[in-house]
């Protein structure tokens, strides 16, 4: 797969001496959906921001589309859409008004029924001449994307997409993604929350205090990072674990009214073996829970071993 | 539904867009952008012209009335173009739709052609409808007409791109009208406005021509009535020098990312 963006060793140092980006070393393929996981301050918007232009790095090269963002910033811009996490719009304009100026300024000649379609997509279409200020903050919202995506670009940034926004826009929002990779656009979203990464990207990338910590498959990271934990509630409470279960990663809880077997995210598991050699040894079974470890453990995980 | 990078050398889209954008804003506020200023340049008629002008010994072998229209609409071109090209840019600024500009395949020349030439067309076009309203009170003649429009032109793209570098240092909303009223303002009145600076005593004529204002506004009559307090070349000169600083400036600002970009 050929790099679409491609971070070479940038770095970011404010004024007052904080690092906010430590040589960061990325490449993102052509039509994945990337999401950049990190707290607050991580350096996420401040890495996004270096790539469009709006930052600029104290050192290291970025690459869009091929095209270096500062010597050829014009073909590298042209390719990139924003819709940063700020809701900042103007108030007075109407949405078609400032859609259509979006694409003007990107360099695209007006297309009004690409524009018509565009606000329909993101059902924006009856709000076309409603003045910005009377909308309200999840239709603000897709201004916003509207206007990063009013000039028809192959990359889209989406900074904290779903940050204050209710559960049918983030739905609504997800189904647009989905819909805009089909259509061949690399997706770049940061967000803190987990769920949204662990449903939307192909790959995660971990950022913590200016520094890319990880990139991997979203699968792969789940697989060798994850857990998964079979709860076996029993029927009479076990004093301790018998010597004939030694080779299973057994716990006792619940003053032992529950055997927890814990699977690391790359053993196979042989949960007949274990209930086979259970009933041998008469432990009766009342219940039986199974439960993976979501992406948040794992990254709850990462973010406090290596900081 | 994906477009291939753009390798044009001029965006012609943006800068329209742009352009487009700032007049509409304008259009928005028609009532505060034309009839505010033809009132106020009626009311310095009834006071200058009518009221004290007709004790006033004419200057130049023109009546006062029509020997303030010059700087009148100098006035006017003045405080306009500067309100207007900074407040167009320190909006965005304020609002944080800044980030658009920034991060759009526009250059720094495209960004201020469209800026700067935006606030130009307003002040050019309400220096024309002061000199119509003007026209209504007293007799006018343009001797040199062509002169005059381009001393119009000038004119209106200095202080526009002087506005446009004060909304870009500018933090605050009193940042913006700070300069055009503490220094404009007043090198304008004492500028040679309302009087030409050859009535002065002598010490204060020699200080006179250390005030810029002074030889556009000269300029600018001498388009109409063929007296001056200057000479025209050096009037030309003036204009000419202050476009140049006014534009190093801004090549150094967006060099740097001056109060733009961090």
């Amino acid at each position: 797969m050929p790099a679409v963006i491609s971070i070479n060793e940038v770095s970011k140092s404010y004024a007052t001496g904080f690092e906010a980006l430590k040589r960061v070393d990325l490449a993102i393929e052509k039509g994945e959906i990337f999401a950049l996981l990190g707290p607050n301050g991580a350096g996420k918007t401040t890495l996004i921001n270096i790539v469009c232009g709006i930052v600029t790095a104290s050192s290291g090269t970025v690459t869009a589309g091929g095209h270096d963002i500062v010597r050829e910033y014009r073909a590298a811009r042209s390719l990139i859409g924003l819709v940063p996490q700020e809701l900042s719009t103007d108030a007075f304009e109407t949405v078609w008004a400032t859609v259509s100026f979006s694409r003007g300024l990107f360099g695209r000649p007006p297309d009004a029924k690409f524009i018509e379609g565009l606000l329909q997509d993101l059902s924006l279409l009856d709000k076309r001449d409603s003045k910005i200020m009377t909308l309200s903050g999840g239709m603000k919202r897709r201004v916003m994307i509207a206007k990063a995506l009013s000039h028809e670009p192959q990359i889209l940034f989406l900074d904290e997409p779903t940050a204050g926004v209710d559960v049918e826009l983030r739905r609504d929002m997800w189904k647009l993604v989905r819909g805009l990779r089909e259509k061949g656009v690399t997706i770049i979203l940061t967000t803190h929350y987990i769920e949204e990464a662990e449903e939307m990207a192909d790959r995660i990338g971990v950022i913590n205090k200016g520094t890319l910590m990880l990139v991997e498959d979203k699968k792969e990271l789940m697989k060798k990072l994850g857990k998964r934990q079979v709860t076996l509630h029993l029927q009479t409470p076990l004093q301790q674990i018998p010597q004939q279960l030694q080779s299973w990663a057994l716990e006792l809880k619940s003053e032992g009214m529950d055997l927890v077997y814990t699977v690391d995210g790359t053993d196979s598991v042989d949960i007949s073996m274990l209930l086979k050699r259970l009933s041998e040894l008469s432990i009766i079974i009342k219940d039986l829970q199974t439960q993976q470890s979501s992406l948040e453990d794992i990254f709850v995980n990462l973010v406090s071993e290596r900081t | 539904m994906t477009q291939p990078a753009i390798r044009i050398g001029f965006n012609r889209h943006g800068v329209w867009a742009i352009y487009r954008f700032e007049m509409a804003r304008a259009l928005r506020t028609l009532v505060q952008s034309l009839i505010t200023p033809v009132i106020t340049t009626s009311l310095y008629f009834v006071v200058f012209g009518a009221a004290i002008g007709s004790r006033l010994s004419t200057a130049s072998g023109v009546s006062y009335g029509a020997f303030i229209v010059p700087g009148l609409i100098m006035l006017a071109l003045f405080t306009e173009s500067l309100s207007n090209a900074s407040f167009g840019i320190y909006f965005p600024k304020w609002t944080g739709t800044i980030y658009e500009l920034l991060s759009a395949p526009v250059s720094y020349i495209e960004i201020v052609i469209a800026y700067v030439g935006a606030a130009a067309s307003k002040s050019v076009a309400l220096g024309l409808i002061i000199l119509a309203t003007a026209s209504l009170f007293v007799p006018i003649r343009i001797l040199h007409p062509v002169w005059m429009v381009a001393f119009l032109l000038m004119t209106a793209a200095n202080f526009s791109l002087f506005g446009f570098i004060i909304g870009i240092w500018a933090k605050s909303f009193e940042h913006l009208s700070f300069i055009p009223m503490l220094v404009i303002t007043p090198l304008t009145f004492l500028g040679g406005a309302f009087y030409s600076i050859d009535m002065l005593p002598p010490a204060w004529r020699t200080f006179s021509l250390f005030n810029p204002i002074v030889y556009l506004i000269s300029g600018f009559r001498w388009s109409f009535y063929g007296a001056s307090d200057v000479r025209v070349g050096t009037s030309l000169l003036m204009t000419l020098g202050f476009f140049a600083v006014c534009l190093a400036l801004v090549a150094w600002i967006f060099k740097t990312g001056y109060r733009l970009k961090n």
